[in-house]
């Protein structure tokens, strides 16, 4: 059914998308992309337009309520006092209610939002093992299926309805139409492996700016081909004049300073792949993010050399991300471009800023390799 | 399309209805309307005015509230207007007992409506007035075009905060010119009835610095404005050089938003209020036994707290509920102030059951900043476990400050004050006699959002159509931003 406010919500769509009112365009916000609740919960992006208002500047705290002793964190989101008190004058009355999102969720609601392709999978796919997945609640079913806690609570609501129940001798006697089951539904899943192969330049010119948006950016390929794949490994390789391996904690937090030599990434890269990920059976996601400074035209050829060479017949599909950067001259994409640019198994991507991140995800995943 | 009520709602409807007023509350006829959650949300978009001016930023209140429901981020349970008759909203797909707890709800904030005295001079047709400012906009639409005059409503935007939220009910500016007339443009001195005493009575210096006085007097009278102007938009409006169609759209944003704006100045009161009065009728009267666990978990949900964020609704039920139980007890007054044995105070109690008496009072003559000032106490701070809290450079974190009763309390003051909006008002509009509008800031300890203002500036500098300025303080020193349409520049100035 059209509603009446679908002709102002095509027309912000099309501010937010560039077609209209470029003078709004750049008040744009794309909200928060990784604000992690919790252990594995996060909020959705919805992009909005702020229109310039003499306001407060942020950061001047307010009031709050709970546990806690002065100088306790309370987290490094945006807890703004300001929040909502411009539209608190409008939307009176609006009760809302906020519920988390698991990561599975989020992963498809990326998928939808981005119209990303489902991957294609390949290696041992003929392999298909059977799993049982418990799916809902049914009022029949095998004993042994039986639901406890649900049983249970049928049978108080329905002794409260009755007032046959006693707080003070709080017995609950479930009778059968009480009894709820668990219902399954059997699922096919091919037996797939999947690696991701972060590569990250860790060299002076990338500065903590830099190194946000990778981790954004990681984060999200990460939450993308967990949905595609279950079991997926991750190995994570940083470089400047050498490469070497570390775990996931250094890789966002390390800062090193000195040269660049990307092809020494790219040679340890291929040396764990030969290693540990045979292609015939594994599909393999080599990202590397530098700011596009590499040393010497030699290197990058040699580059150049080593991925079409080795890395790129293995590979599902091989992907580049730039970062801009204050310092880097940002010439290493423009020569993947010329060399490899025709490849469908390379993906580049220029960032340049947090933004752009969205559009660059879209870049990697777009192809559904 | 908005379905009236089944015959079992309307039945509820009665039922909680005659709670309501049983227990006192005093509101207008009330409508409910059943809406599927596309509509809903459609509704909250506008405002709760479906019939409102087209705008694209309705679009995107819609977008976030279709795709927060959509994903099972939030919902929306309830939507009430200030408007007689009061208009609300029931989400079709919400459980029996949800409905009778947002009617509750509703009863409140009606009620709310109609005696709190900031909603004294809203207009109480505002849902045809809207639908006015809907149609005018769409004619202006037709004639002028659907570019021009969005950007123009979205310049108006910019500003509508700049309004003066107590110029409804006291008069600013009354006209200075009837009593100037008599008076005199040259010092004389003290009146003297011998003149051999005149120099002794009104020596040269004496006469010349009163002279001066006159002097500046009459240089401030011809300053325009004469003094400070906070409804800015009304400025604007009268001296401003407006096409008759920019003059008719930045006069319904600045409609529309003094009438929005009561609701801003008392959203803790009148959440609080209203989730008294649900709690209060459900767990006495509409609340039947296998509805209790929803009931509690609903209820729970809405009173939930957040470390970095203050709910109003929680603070608000909290704080009506501890003035009843201090009226209720006497814990009020000379005595109770002064006696500071725990032991006694713990055990206070007079019998004066003056509590809901009390509340109801409060509910009329008080909006959040007063209501703070005067019913928060160091025990409910410490019981509600209040506490500032500040950005920590060093850490890139949040962090609770402190718990000290009186910084808590001054803190949420200066969050409410002026909706929790900076002060500004218009000092100049000749500026250095070249037509330049001048704005100044009161700064209160926290600084302009440098870009923000940047950008204000230039949409009120595409309105005036003169330079613009606006004087505050950055890091402690006054700095004056100034747009004149092309480029934007800084000065450090002394006022």
């Amino acid at each position: 059914m059209a509603l009446r406010i679908d002709q102002d919500h095509s027309r912000f769509k099309a501010i937010v998308r560039g077609k209209i009112k470029q003078n709004l365009k750049k008040y744009v916000q794309q909200g928060e992309m990784v604000g992690k609740k919790g252990k594995e919960f996060i909020s959705i992006p919805v992009p909005f337009i702020d229109v310039p208002h003499f306001k407060h500047g942020s950061r001047q705290g307010g009031v709050g309520q709970g546990e806690g002793q002065p100088g306790d964190s309370i987290g490094q989101g945006q807890p703004q006092p300001g929040d909502g008190s411009g539209k608190a004058g409008e939307g009176e009355g609006q009760h809302v209610l906020e519920v988390d999102v698991s990561l599975d969720e989020l992963a498809t609601i990326l998928g939808e939002e981005l119209q990303l392709p489902n991957i294609e999978h390949r290696g041992s796919e003929k392999i298909v093992t059977t799993r049982i997945k418990y799916t809902g609640i049914n009022t029949i079913g095998p004993q042994s299926l039986r639901h406890f806690k649900r049983t249970f609570r049928e049978a108080l609501k329905r002794q409260i309805a009755l007032g046959t129940y006693n707080p003070e001798r709080p017995i609950v006697v479930p009778i059968k139409q009480d009894v709820r089951y668990r219902t399954f539904k059997l699922e096919n899943l091919p037996e797939t492996n999947a690696v991701i192969i972060y590569m990250m330049d860790v060299s002076g010119s990338m500065g903590d700016e830099q190194k946000e948006i990778v981790r954004i950016e990681s984060f999200w390929l990460d939450t993308w081909l967990k949905h595609q794949y279950k079991g997926l490994e991750s190995r994570f390789i940083i470089h400047d004049a050498v490469a070497r391996e570390v775990d996931r904690e250094t890789f966002f937090h390390t800062r090193e300073s000195g040269g660049t030599m990307i092809s020494s990434a790219y040679k340890l890269c291929r040396d764990i792949i030969k290693a540990d990920y045979p292609s015939s059976s594994w599909n393999i996601y080599p990202f590397h993010f530098s700011d596009g400074d590499n040393w010497s035209a030699d290197d990058t050829r040699q580059c150049i050399e080593l991925l079409k060479g080795d890395v790129l017949s293995d590979v599902n599909q091989f992907a580049y991300g730039q970062v801009e950067s204050p310092y880097g001259s940002g010439q290493f994409i423009k020569d993947l471009r010329e060399h490899l640019g025709d490849n469908d198994k390379v993906a580049l991507s220029e960032i340049a800023d947090k933004d752009g991140i969205y559009a660059s995800i879209k870049d990697f995943l777009g192809k559904g390799r | 399309m908005p379905k009236s009520l089944t015959p079992r709602l309307q039945d509820l409807k009665v039922e909680i209805e005659g709670y309501a007023r049983a227990f006192g509350l005093d509101f207008f006829e009330q409508v409910f309307e059943v809406l599927s959650t596309d509509e809903l949300n459609m509704v909250a978009a506008y405002g709760g005015f479906p019939t409102r001016y087209p705008h694209w930023r309705w679009g995107m209140e819609y977008e976030q509230l279709a795709k927060s429901s959509e994903y099972g981020l939030s919902k929306i349970y309830e939507l009430v207007i200030n408007n007689d008759p009061c208009f609300a909203y029931l989400l079709e797909a919400n459980a029996e007992v949800d409905q009778k707890l947002v009617m509750a709800h509703v009863y409140g904030h009606n009620d709310f409506f109609k005696n709190n005295f900031t909603f004294k001079f809203t207009n109480r047709k505002m849902v045809d007035e809207m639908a006015n400012h809907g149609t005018r906009v769409r004619r202006w639409i037709d004639k002028v075009g659907v570019e021009k005059i969005e950007d123009y409503i979205d310049l108006a935007l910019s500003l509508e905060n700049l309004i003066d939220q107590h110029a409804p009910h006291i008069r600013r500016n009354p006209d200075p010119r009837v009593e100037k007339e008599q008076q005199n443009t040259r010092a004389e001195g003290i009146r003297v009835d011998r003149d051999y005493m005149r120099p002794f009575m009104n020596p040269a210096e004496f006469v010349a610095s009163q002279q001066k006085k006159l002097d500046a007097e009459k240089l401030q009278s011809k300053k325009f404005p004469e003094r400070p102007q906070r409804d800015v938009l009304a400025f604007l409006l009268e001296h401003a050089p407006l096409e008759d169609w920019e003059h008719e759209i930045l006069s319904i944003v600045r409609t529309e938003a003094y009438y929005f704006a009561p609701q801003a100045q008392t959203k803790i009161m009148n959440e609080g209020w209203a989730s008294y009065w649900h709690s209060t009728i459900m767990t006495t009267r509409a609340l039947r036994d296998h509805e209790i666990i929803d009931y509690a978990d609903h209820h729970s949900g809405t009173m939930a707290t957040q470390p970095g964020k203050l709910n109003p609704y929680k603070m608000g039920i909290e704080l009506f509920r501890d003035i009843e139980e201090r009226w209720n007890k006497g814990r009020f007054g000379k005595e109770w102030d002064e006696c500071d044995d725990l032991r006694v105070r713990r055990a206070w109690d007079k019998k004066l059951n003056a509590g809901r008496e009390k509340i109801f009072e409060v509910r009329k003559h008080y909006n959040d900043v007063t209501f703070i000032d005067e019913f928060l106490t160091p025990e409910f701070a410490i019981e509600q476990k209040l506490f500032t809290f500040n950005f920590n450079d060093k850490k890139n974190t949040w962090e609770i400050a402190t718990r000290e009763f009186k910084k808590v309390k001054h803190k949420l003051l200066q969050s409410l004050t002026n909706f929790g909006q900076p002060v500004i008002d218009v000092v100049d509009a000749n500026w250095e006699n070249r037509g330049e509008l001048v704005l100044a800031h009161k700064h209160d300890g926290v600084d302009l959002e440098p870009n923000y203002a940047k950008e204000t500036l230039k949409n009120l500098q595409a309105l005036w159509k003169r330079p613009v300025a606006i004087v505050t303080k950055v890091e402690g020193k006054s700095l004056m931003m100034r747009h004149d349409g092309t480029t934007f520049s800084e000065k450090k100035v002394e006022l």
